[in-house]
């Protein structure tokens, strides 16, 4: 029965997300409208982590499987990517890494300068 | 027997599993960064694929079926986000700062790769989502006027990319903060990065899953200004 709950909430958000996608014109998918409810729904304490925590750990584990089919589809994309394939393929690799160290940087630095403002004022 | 293949509802869905199986047991036994379960998963049911000359289509047909959970499991990330909730809190500057940069970043070394390589307009603008989460990137091509399909696979290849290497990259770059981990997970390899953030710890997973929603959004708006720069 709780499982049940849990699984009925967390599809209903699901499906919140879709009409919230059908109504405002923005290439938004009806995954953000969810996280961003149910985030708020938690943070307002309308909903409870009880009320879905089971069933969000189940499908949170079993996340790295649904890209599985997807990934597998890269197949089909070769003959697209082979026209500029060592443009792609250098931007894909180097941008991600470009993007990971900058960003972890950045925001480290940021932490720690904010870290060191707040200690001196206290 | 390849028409059995394309009315069996269960196969495509079983040899995800398998395969994925496959790969939690050979992570068990072996640590390394190319043994990663994501990664076996995908090659072994390629080359299972190719063997029985199965057609993708088919297969997916079959292990469709499961991608229909991603939106539900992607909404549950809200949980890890909300156990962080104080952590976000004290550090919102730091985290806000971190995704808007992560995001202007992207775009101007795409930007710049592009002009680089002598890219198309379309061709650039393909690449431009190709750090965020795939529905949003979709959204954002069809939008632009990129190929979409080479988006999807610029997604995927960048996720994959960030579960297999994020823990060596952050280590060789002296990135030691847990919400820095995360936000440069989650900004550079939506959520397939995400589950290896949440493996490092779950200050890094609940940083990568807001990273999702926000870098997404903000790409909808920084990809249409930075599509009129080429």
């Amino acid at each position: 029965m709780k499982l049940f709950k849990q699984f009925t909430i967390i599809i209903a958000l699901s499906f919140i997300g879709e009409v919230l996608h059908a109504l405002i014109p923005f290439p938004i998918p009806a995954s953000i409208y969810g996280i961003l409810l149910l985030f708020l729904l938690l943070e307002q304490k309308t909903l409870q982590v009880d009320d879905v925590k089971e069933v969000a750990d189940f499908l949170i584990f079993i996340m790295p499987l649904l890209f599985i089919p997807a990934a597998v589809g890269l197949i089909d994309a070769w003959n697209e990517l082979r026209s500029s394939l060592t443009a792609y393929v250098t931007i894909i690799i180097a941008v991600t890494l470009i993007v990971m160290v900058a960003t972890g940087r950045i925001t480290q630095w940021f932490l720690r300068l904010s870290r060191r403002y707040t200690d001196e004022n206290t | 027997m390849n028409t059995f293949w394309q009315t069996s509802t269960f196969f495509g869905i079983f040899i995800t599993l398998f395969f994925y199986g496959v790969g939690m047991f050979l992570k068990q036994k072996v640590k390394h960064t190319l043994v990663n379960p994501l990664l076996i998963a995908i090659v072994f049911t390629i080359l299972f694929l190719r063997v029985f000359g199965i057609e993708y289509q088919t297969y997916n047909n079959s292990a469709n079926y499961i991608s229909y959970l991603m939106t539900p499991a992607t909404i549950c990330l809200a949980v890890p986000l909300y156990r962080q909730l104080d952590a976000l809190k004290r550090n919102f500057k730091a985290v806000m700062f971190g995704i808007a940069s992560s995001v202007i970043v992207t775009m101007v070394s795409v930007l710049g790769f592009s002009r680089f390589f002598g890219l198309s307009r379309t061709a650039y603008v393909t690449m431009l989502p190709k750090s965020i989460t795939t529905p949003i990137g979709i959204g954002v091509a069809e939008e632009l006027g990129g190929y979409v399909a080479i988006t999807v696979a610029s997604i995927v290849i960048s996720g994959i990319l960030g579960n297999m290497f994020a823990e060596t990259v952050c280590k060789m770059f002296g990135i030691q903060e847990p919400i820095a981990k995360g936000i440069a997970i989650g900004c550079s390899s939506h959520a397939m990065g995400t589950v290896k953030a949440l493996e490092m710890g779950e200050v890094e997973g609940a940083m990568s899953s807001l990273s999702i929603a926000l870098a997404g959004i903000l790409t909808v708006v920084a990809a249409s200004v930075f599509a009129t720069l080429l």
